[in-house]
C-alpha cells in the first residue's frame, strides 16, 4: 500500500477544507478516507438553504457547498477513498482501515487530521421511560430518509429537543405532508438559531414547548402516543401538567456529540466540556502531527466556522510536515475560563509558535444579555467587546493579537471572561 | 388599525418587533433596536417571501433523490404549491448542480434547479 504523508480522517466540510488548505500550502502527498459512499458528509442530507454566506457571500444549500469543496479537491487532484472505515488510530498515527478494494490495510502517515464530525444523541442517552416501539428516530436519520433515500418515516410527529435539526425537520416533514404537532425543549431557552425557530416553526403555526419533555412513549410494535410535561427549574417534571399526543413518530433533537472513538484509542486528551480533543493555537492534539476540526473538535452552528478552522488545520499540519516533522520546546499559555464561559477552542496556546492573531472559539452556559467579552493575560486586559446577547446555541469567535501575549507569565495564563457592560 | 406580531431574525438577539397597519400600508414599527428590525418587519408584513427547497426523484442515478431550490425566492403563500408540483417531477440521470428542474414553480415565475450532482449508474 502506498504510503501518504498527511491522512486526513472524513470528507465531511471539515475534511475537505483541511486536504485542500494543506494543498495550497504546499503539501502534495494527502489522502481523505471517508466511510460514506460520497464525498460531503453531512452536507449532503442538509438540502436547505443558509450556508455559504461568509465563505461564499452567497446563500447556497448544504450539497451546492459541499459541491464547491468538493470541486476544489477534485481539480487539485487530491486523492481520496471512499466506502473506507477507519478502525484504529495508533498513538504513532498508524491507521488502521478497510474497503472492498484494498480489505485491510494499515498507513504510517507523518501527520493526521481528525475530521470524524458528531454524532446525535439518540434515545439510549436520554432516559425517556416507556417501550421501545418502531417511530423513533434521532432528527438526522429522519432527514437522510426524506432527502436521500426518499422516504418518509412518519405522518404524525412529535419532535423532542429544539436543536437546528430539529427545527429544520419540522418544517420538512410538514412541506412533505406530515402533522408536526408540537416541538418540546427541556431547557427554558431554545438551542437553535432564532432563523429557523421563525422560518420553520411559526411559519407554519408549530408550537414550541420551552420546559417540557416526554416523560413516556406509548405503544409496543409501533409508536402510539406520547406524554409531554412540563418540568421545573432542575429539569424535573411537574405533575400534574401532562399532555397526552397521539403521533406514530418521535423525532429527537437534543444534542451533538464529537465522534472521537479514534482519538480516545490513540490516547489524544479529550475535554470533558466539548467531548472533542484539547487543543492548541495550530489545532495540534496532545499527540505531536496529529489535528483536529470542524464538529469533532466542537460542535459548530455555521459549516463556514468549519471551513475556517478546518483550513488552519490543513495549513498547520503541512507546516509541520515541512518542518520534518519536530517541533521546538514552546511557552504554553493556559486558557481558563470563568464567568459563564463554559471553554475554548484553542484550550492552549503557544505566542511563539502563532501568526499575528489568534483566532479563539468559545460557547457560554446559560443566556446573557448586555455582557462584555473580556480576556486577560495575566491581569492585563487584552481584549474586551461589548454583546448585547450571548446565548448557548451561538457559537463566538474573537481575534486576539498575539503580539499582547508575548509578555504573559506562563503560571498566570489567558483568562476568557464575562463581564457585565 | 391592525397590529402584527414578529420576532425579528437578523441576529440572536431576537426583537419581538410590532408592525401597525392601516388599509394595508405599515404605519408604525415598533420593538426593533436597530434598522435591520424595521427592513425586516416591513418585508415580513407587505411581501413576505422565501427560497424553498426539496428534493425530486431520479432515475437511473446514484441516488434515488436530487435536492432542488427556487432560483430565488417566491411569496410565503405559494410554498406548499411549489412543493406539490416538484412531487410528480421525475428526472433521469446525470443531473447536474443547476439544471432546471421545473420552469415555472406553481406560476410564480421562478425556476426551481438542482443543487446536486447526481451521476448515472
Amino acid at each position: 500500500m502506498k504510503e501518504y504523508d498527511l491522512v486526513i480522517i472524513g470528507g465531511g466540510p471539515a475534511g475537505l477544507a483541511a486536504a485542500a488548505a494543506a494543498h495550497e500550502s504546499g503539501l502534495r502527498d494527502i489522502l481523505i478516507l471517508e466511510r460514506d459512499n460520497e464525498l460531503g458528509g453531512i452536507l449532503n442530507q442538509c438540502i436547505h438553504n443558509g450556508f455559504g454566506l461568509h465563505t461564499f457571500k452567497e446563500e447556497l444549500t448544504g450539497p451546492e457547498y459541499a459541491g464547491r469543496y468538493i470541486e476544489k479537491v477534485q481539480e487539485l487532484d487530491i486523492p481520496y477513498k471512499l466506502n473506507t472505515m477507519v478502525l484504529d488510530l495508533a498513538a504513532d498515527k498508524t491507521v488502521t482501515a478497510m474497503n472492498r478494494q484494498d480489505g485491510l490495510f494499515q498507513l504510517h502517515p507523518k501527520a493526521v487530521i481528525l475530521a470524524m464530525g458528531c454524532r446525535e444523541r439518540p434515545r439510549g442517552a436520554l432516559n425517556i421511560p416507556g417501550y421501545r416501539p418502531a417511530g423513533i428516530f434521532t432528527a438526522g436519520t429522519a432527514q437522510r430518509l426524506v432527502n436521500m433515500e426518499g422516504y418518509l418515516p412518519g405522518r404524525k410527529v412529535v419532535i423532542l429537543g429544539s436543536g437546528d435539526i430539529g427545527l429544520i425537520m419540522a418544517r420538512r416533514m410538514t412541506l412533505e405532508g406530515a402533522k408536526v404537532q408540537v416541538v418540546a425543549e427541556l431547557m427554558p431557552y431554545s438551542g437553535g438559531l432564532k432563523r429557523n425557530i421563525v422560518q420553520c416553526l411559526d411559519d407554519y403555526g408549530i408550537p414550541l414547548k420551552l420546559s417540557h419533555t416526554v416523560i413516556d412513549i406509548q405503544g409496543k410494535k409501533r409508536v402510539e402516543g406520547i406524554t409531554l410535561a412540563e418540568v421545573d427549574g432542575k429539569g424535573k417534571p411537574i405533575p400534574g401538567t401532562e399532555e397526552q399526543y397521539e403521533c406514530d413518530t418521535l423525532l429527537l433533537s437534543c444534542g451533538l456529540i464529537p465522534e472521537n472513538e479514534l482519538s480516545r484509542a490513540a490516547g489524544v486528551e479529550l475535554s470533558p466540556v466539548t467531548s472533542g480533543p484539547l487543543v492548541n493555537e495550530s489545532l495540534e492534539t496532545s499527540i505531536p502531527g496529529v489535528f483536529a476540526a470542524g464538529n469533532v473538535l466542537h460542535v459548530h452552528d455555521l459549516v463556514d466556522y468549519v471551513s475556517e478552522e478546518a483550513g488552519a488545520a490543513g495549513r498547520h499540519a503541512a507546516e509541520y510536515i515541512a518542518a520534518g516533522c519536530t517541533e521546538a520546546e514552546y511557552r504554553t499559555l493556559p486558557v481558563k475560563c470563568e464567568n459563564g464561559v463554559r471553554y475554548t477552542v484553542p484550550a492552549a496556546i503557544r505566542p511563539d509558535a502563532a501568526g499575528d492573531t489568534i483566532t479563539l472559539r468559545f460557547r457560554v452556559g446559560n443566556v446573557y444579555k448586555n455582557k462584555k467579552i473580556a480576556v486577560y493575560a495575566g491581569d492585563a486586559c487584552i481584549f474586551s467587546r461589548k454583546r448585547p446577547v450571548l446565548a448557548p446555541g451561538e457559537m463566538e469567535t474573537i481575534q486576539l493579537k498575539t503580539g499582547l501575549l508575548r509578555d504573559c507569565p506562563e503560571a498566570a495564563g489567558i483568562t476568557v471572561t464575562l463581564e457585565e457592560a | 388599525m391592525d397590529k402584527i406580531d414578529l420576532i425579528c431574525i437578523g441576529c440572536p438577539l431576537g426583537c419581538p418587533v410590532s408592525v401597525t397597519m392601516e388599509n394595508g400600508e405599515v404605519k408604525e414599527v415598533t420593538g426593533n433596536t436597530c434598522k435591520r428590525g424595521d427592513a425586516y418587519a416591513r418585508k415580513e408584513v407587505t411581501d413576505p417571501t422565501r427560497i424553498v427547497t426539496s428534493t425530486v426523484r431520479v432515475k437511473g442515478g446514484r441516488l434515488a433523490m436530487v435536492s432542488v431550490k427556487t432560483a430565488s425566492d417566491i411569496p410565503k403563500d405559494r410554498i406548499f404549491d411549489c412543493v406539490k408540483a416538484l412531487q410528480s417531477v421525475e428526472l433521469a440521470a446525470p443531473v447536474r448542480i443547476g439544471q432546471v428542474v421545473l420552469e415555472n414553480a406553481a406560476g410564480t415565475g421562478v425556476q426551481v434547479v438542482a443543487t446536486k450532482n447526481v451521476p448515472a449508474v
